[in-house]
């Protein structure tokens, strides 16, 4: 219930919410947890496994319990932690794992049969039949098990993805962090303080001590005020740091939109940061840690700081009779401002037996809870003291087991914490991570004083290891009383104790698993599914450990604890992917007959990231085949335009460019005369074929190469490393020119004549001669024409620069048209080339050899190229290697598919009989009938032969006659013509 | 059939695209650029540039300029001429590329500028690593890019061609992100 003054909300701005259908009313400053509880909520949700009744019991982000469902339809957002959620008018959350009703749920059956579901039971049960567990057993158990669903719909919302560069960043902006802040910002460095509460100030904005004089939150608000005038401070709250990532690089997430009523479109719900820091101070404070004891997992059950934070900052109770459970000072820090604030303490229980208090409440020294009740809302709670058991009478019971340092960013690149005795948790290890400072309860310093010394040191330190001065800055006055702590994990006891409230892991289940041999804390983690829940165990993994250390004889820093790992807190998938949606998913590369193709109805296909024509439909044409026939013919009968600008282009040139291409290439290319082209064949270190292409000489020094469309860029990459890394003694000068030209293929019988019509100039073989090239102009733009088929035609290529592409492309098509032809796609394309036996990637698919493409005779044995070594070796020279054939079928099926595989007739059709596979496969409307290409064991050995081609995913099997790889003019007359 | 005529087109509709919170985004006409590659000696291309067009050589990650003329450090090796056609002495001191039409330029200029380039580029955009005048070669959405800071809060962006219109996309996008926020 609310209190009736205090508290850091705002009572003049209440906001209406609802939860699981019911309205209720909270203020501005309250997170959904706190609203919840000024409401009288005691259940908020089930339990993962045994679907139990729980209740809120944080206030922070390490909340395993209050998860809820935020928003309706595609927008609706499982496992919504209450205690981070910020309220906000019109709010609308659900409980989940639960049916029909959080207080009527069905599979609450789970839990009068939990002996059966411990931890492996899944494994050991669900054994038989084996084909059971993936159709059966799994999908049923994990409707039963589980939390919320995702709403299965494409998410309407915006994301984000940002960059941000300082010179120190601050993670956290309790009193250290703050005090990190102050110190760094006052020496003039570039420093980001994040904090993923909304407003800065950590444990301060909880606390009723004073600081410098004045209440903790009021400072806390004004050492904020100082920071936002620097101008060099920049102050990111809602933003958790997940991850530590090499060079100083942070991964975080900041919650931009979750806390509003109404969001403008754009503006995106999480953006998740890179920040790169030269040094961080790691300010993330420390997380209570419960004690395990019967049935503590009942509603109303919570940490005592929690309580802390919803009595002093939210000014809610969440019983009218509380009692206090701890090991340490921080129960007695609860139990008085409970009583400031006029709540009800039944009883304050210490167990330590030397503990003493001025409160004036019933004080239980040296005793512990050892059980609760109440199913759904806690109602008495049993303590064993040395003068026996007591009852108390209570709705809320505190607990408070001493406190752990967040130090799981220390984890992150392998940092191993150490155990520390006198606080007993692990802490950071000392330099476990480079440029990486831990401060304050991060670094086990949990006195408020020494909280701000430690993070004023840690800011000092990363100033002097950055090389400035380190200006002085006072620590103010605050509580400076020494933690001490006995500890204490878990009350032995019957029934039912909880370790990990998440996943429903109890001390029965670690003891299991170290009695079934987990005993390691990484198979223990992994047997019993402690601390993987989405709040990655963050109140319950060192307990854990500790109680399987007890089961294993060993204390805890001989157990170890399990590796923390990024994210720290749960990232949506879609804010790591933020931008990737639709258009922002790759870019678009565009070429410049793109509109022009679009406005001719061309279906475009994704080449890389280019998109190119598939087909030109004309009217009448209902297919795609009937398309590509009409286009196939037409280059081989007049002529056919096709873009072909999106081949890699690369301009050689230096004083030892032919040395380096006869080093790149396995053919020569320092002996082509200016005027020529020549196709290359270019090989990877280990001898197989990397990428083929005709590269122009220009000049004396001066070469253009093209490459694949595909493989552009890795080509470009493969040359500069031989140019720096290989020969860098050489003069060797690369630069791709893909960009500057636009090219297009001018292709068939008619081609010649229309160059010359365009060009007003003979170009006959006297003048331009099959793989030559010459420069052109039209009116006073400069080109290049080259003479090189990729259709086995007579045929061109004209390139001009970019800027005219456009207004060529459309001229040359009406050109081509008005003869009879026009353009064409990538289909007639494919074909064309299907026809003649040219290569694509299709075939150079990383795994064949120049031997196996029946390319060897390329390979100069008169000079050193990169791969020819590898190409060499005996078992890439085998004759029964599969090698490239040309295959067309010969009985009633007619079709051989692309990826289908060959046998010899009268064989099984399986793995190990294989003889080969297809690559391409077309209609061919020249023939008349389909031709493939594939690779086929001693291919060219066997042409006439007849193979069993079989297709197992399309059930297609086919008999093929084994030919050569080339189906027209194979004596190449037609280009040369 | 009439003779062929060659219209030019910019790969963007030239002019501003988009204003928003005070930033624009606005598409610059095509100017000549001219690779530069002076190979293992840059001297002889130093003294050129400064004879022919009056511009030093840029240092890594900067810019030099001139009246009508810049010159950008364009990646190891490599500076861009961006402006006049290059002098025939420079083609005496190193290997020329024209390069004009294989880029898309874009202004990003106004006070969001920064934190919208920060959505979609690694760079550390703060005055003291990247100041007026810097340039560098850096991914932006996937895509290799140019950038170079203009001024306090303007940015010069270049793709390549084929990308011009994927970047005035990633750009949109991003400013309305930013303008959003100072919204709520």
């Amino acid at each position: 219930m609310r209190l009736s003054t205090g508290g850091q909300i705002d009572r003049s701005r209440p906001l209406d919410f609802r939860f699981d259908g019911v309205a209720y009313s909270g203020y501005h400053g309250d997170t959904l947890a706190s609203a919840l509880m000024a409401n009288g909520l005691k259940v908020v949700g089930r339990s993962f496994k045994y679907h139990r009744p729980r209740g809120i019991f944080s206030a922070g982000s390490e909340e395993p319990n209050a998860l809820v469902i935020l928003g309706a339809g595609a927008r609706a957002e499982p496992n919504v932690r209450a205690t981070m959620q910020e309220l906000f008018a019109g709010l609308e959350a659900r409980s989940q794992n639960r049916w029909p009703s959080l207080d009527w749920d069905v599979m609450e059956v789970n839990d009068l049969v939990a002996d059966f579901l411990g931890a492996g039971f899944y494994y050991k049960t669900f054994m038989w039949p084996k084909a059971f567990w993936e159709k059966l057993y799994e999908p049923v158990i994990r409707r039963a098990a589980g939390l919320g669903a995702l709403s299965g719909q494409a998410d309407p919302d915006a994301n984000e993805k940002a960059f941000a560069h300082c010179d120190l960043l601050v993670i956290g902006a309790g009193p250290a962090g703050l005090m990190a802040a102050l110190q760094a910002g006052e020496a003039g460095v570039d420093v980001i303080l994040c904090d993923e509460d909304r407003t800065p100030g950590g444990s301060l904005l909880s606390s009723t001590e004073d600081v410098d004089g004045m209440a903790a939150p009021d400072w806390a608000a004004e050492a904020v005020a100082r920071l936002e005038a620097m101008p060099n401070v920049r102050i990111m709250t809602r933003t958790t740091v997940t991850g530590v990532y090499d060079g100083g690089t942070y991964g975080a997430l900041e919650r931009v939109g979750r806390h509003l009523q109404h969001r403008p479109g754009p503006l995106p719900v999480d953006c998740f940061w890179r920040i790169v820091a030269k040094r961080a101070v790691l300010a993330a404070g420390a997380l209570e840690r419960p004690v395990a004891f019967q049935d503590n997992d009942r509603p109303g059950v919570m940490l005592s700081s929690a309580l802390r934070a919803y009595v002093n900052r939210y000014a809610v109770a969440p019983g009218s009779s509380v009692t206090v459970f701890g090991n340490n000072d921080d129960a007695h820090r609860t139990a008085r401002d409970l009583l400031a604030a006029g709540v009800h303490v039944a009883g304050l229980i210490d167990a330590r037996h030397e503990a003493t208090t001025d409160l004036d409440l019933p004080f239980y020294p040296g005793a512990v809870v050892s059980r609760v009740t109440g199913r759904m809302g806690l109602e008495t709670v049993s303590l064993r003291t040395h003068k026996g058991e007591v009852k108390l009478q209570s709705d809320c019971l505190a607990v408070s087991g001493g406190w752990n340092p967040s130090l799981h960013l220390t984890c992150h690149l392998n940092g191993r914490p150490v155990w520390d005795e006198g606080i007993a948790s692990f802490l950071p290890a000392p330099e476990g991570m480079p440029g990486l400072i831990p401060a304050g309860g991060a670094a086990g310093h949990f006195p408020t004083w020494e909280a701000l010394e430690s993070g004023r040191a840690a800011a000092a330190r990363a100033l002097e290891e950055m090389g400035h001065a380190v200006p002085h800055q006072k620590v103010p006055e605050a509580e400076g009383a020494p933690y001490s702590v006995k500890a204490l994990w878990h009350v032995p006891g019957k029934g039912r104790a909880w370790l990990d409230l998440a996943n429903d892991v109890t001390v029965k289940d670690v003891r299991t698993a170290a009695s079934e041999n987990f005993r390691s804390v990484e198979h223990m983690k992994r047997y019993t599914t402690q601390g993987m829940a989405p709040d990655q165990g963050k109140t319950s993994n060192l307990s854990a450990m500790a109680v399987l250390g007890d089961a294993t004889g060993r204390d805890v820093a001989q157990t170890g604890i399990t590796t923390y790992r990024p994210p720290y807190v749960p990232v949506p998938i879609a804010a790591m992917g933020a931008g990737g949606k639709g258009r922002g998913f790759a870019p678009e590369r565009l070429t410049t007959s793109h509109g022009r193709s679009l406005a001719m109805n061309a279906p475009m296909i994704e080449a890389g990231l280019w998109y190119r024509p598939s087909y030109f439909p004309r009217a009448g044409e209902k297919t795609w085949r009937q398309s590509c026939d009409r286009e196939v013919s037409m280059v081989r009968q007049s002529v056919g335009i096709a873009d072909v600008s999106t081949l890699g282009k690369i301009d050689i040139q230096g004083r030892d460019a032919g040395a380096f291409l006869d080093f790149v290439y396995a053919n020569t290319f320092s002996t082509l005369k200016e005027g020529r082209v020549r196709y290359g064949l270019m090989l990877r270190e280990d001898g197989h074929v990397m990428d083929d292409g005709t590269t122009a000489r220009l000049g004396p020094q001066h070469y253009l190469m093209t490459t694949t469309t595909a493989a552009a860029g890795e080509v470009m990459g493969h040359l500069e490393f031989a140019a720096q890394v290989l020969r860098p003694d050489w003069d060797v000068r690369l630069i791709s020119v893909t960009e500057q030209w636009a090219q297009f293929a001018v292709a068939g019988p008619q081609s010649r004549a229309l160059l010359e019509e365009v060009l007003g100039r003979d170009l006959g073989s006297d003048v331009l001669p099959f793989m030559g090239w010459m420069p052109v102009t039209i009116g006073d733009v400069g080109g290049r024409l080259f003479r090189i088929s990729f259709s086995g035609e007579l045929a061109y290529e004209l390139a001009l620069p970019a800027r005219y592409g456009e207004s060529l492309f459309t001229q040359l098509v009406k050109r081509a048209e008005a003869r009879g032809g026009g353009a064409y796609g990538m289909e007639a394309l494919n074909v064309l080339r299907i026809e003649k036996g040219l290569l694509t990637h299709a075939e150079l698919h990383g795994r064949t050899t120049a031997f196996d493409l029946g390319l060897d005779r390329m390979m100069s044995r008169k000079k050193a190229f990169i791969g020819q070594a590898g190409a060499s070796r005996p078992g890439l020279l085998a004759e029964d290697r599969e090698r490239l054939v040309g295959l067309r079928p010969v009985g009633a099926v007619q079709m051989i598919p692309a990826g289908a595989f060959l046998f010899n007739e009268g064989d099984e059709a399986v793995r190990e009989s294989a003889q080969g596979y297809v690559t391409s496969t077309a209609f061919s409307p020249t023939l008349g009938h389909t031709v493939a290409l594939g690779f086929l064991k001693s291919g060219p050995d066997r042409i006439g032969e007849r193979i069993r081609m079989v297709d197992h995913l399309r059930g297609v099997v086919t008999l093929c006659e084994v030919c050569e790889p080339c189906f027209l003019d194979p004596e190449g007359e037609r280009p040369r013509a | 059939m009439p003779e062929l005529t060659l219209i030019a087109q910019n790969a963007l509709p030239q002019g501003v695209v988009t204003t928003l919170a005070g930033t624009r985004i606005e598409v610059l006409p095509m100017r000549r650029l001219t690779a530069l590659m002076p190979g293992p000696d840059a001297g002889p291309l130093a003294e050129a540039l400064m004879a022919q067009h009056g511009l030093g050589l840029p240092a890594p990650g900067a810019v030099e300029h001139a009246e009508q003329a810049e010159c950008l450090w364009f990646g190891m090796g490599q500076y861009l001429l961006v402006g006049p056609a290059p002098a025939p002495g420079l083609a005496e001191a190193a290997t020329l590329t024209d390069q004009s039409d294989a880029w898309a330029t874009v202004l990003l200029e106004g006070p969001a500028a920064r934190d919208v380039l920060a959505r979609l580029c690694p760079l550390d955009l703060r005055a003291r690593a990247f100041a007026p005048g810097a340039t560098a070669r850096t991914e932006l959405a996937h895509m290799a890019a140019s950038v170079t800071r203009t001024g306090p809060d303007g940015f010069r962006v270049m793709v390549f061609r084929s990308m011009a219109e994927t970047l005035l996309h990633e750009l949109r996008a991003a400013l309305e992100a930013v303008a959003a926020r100072g919204m709520v």
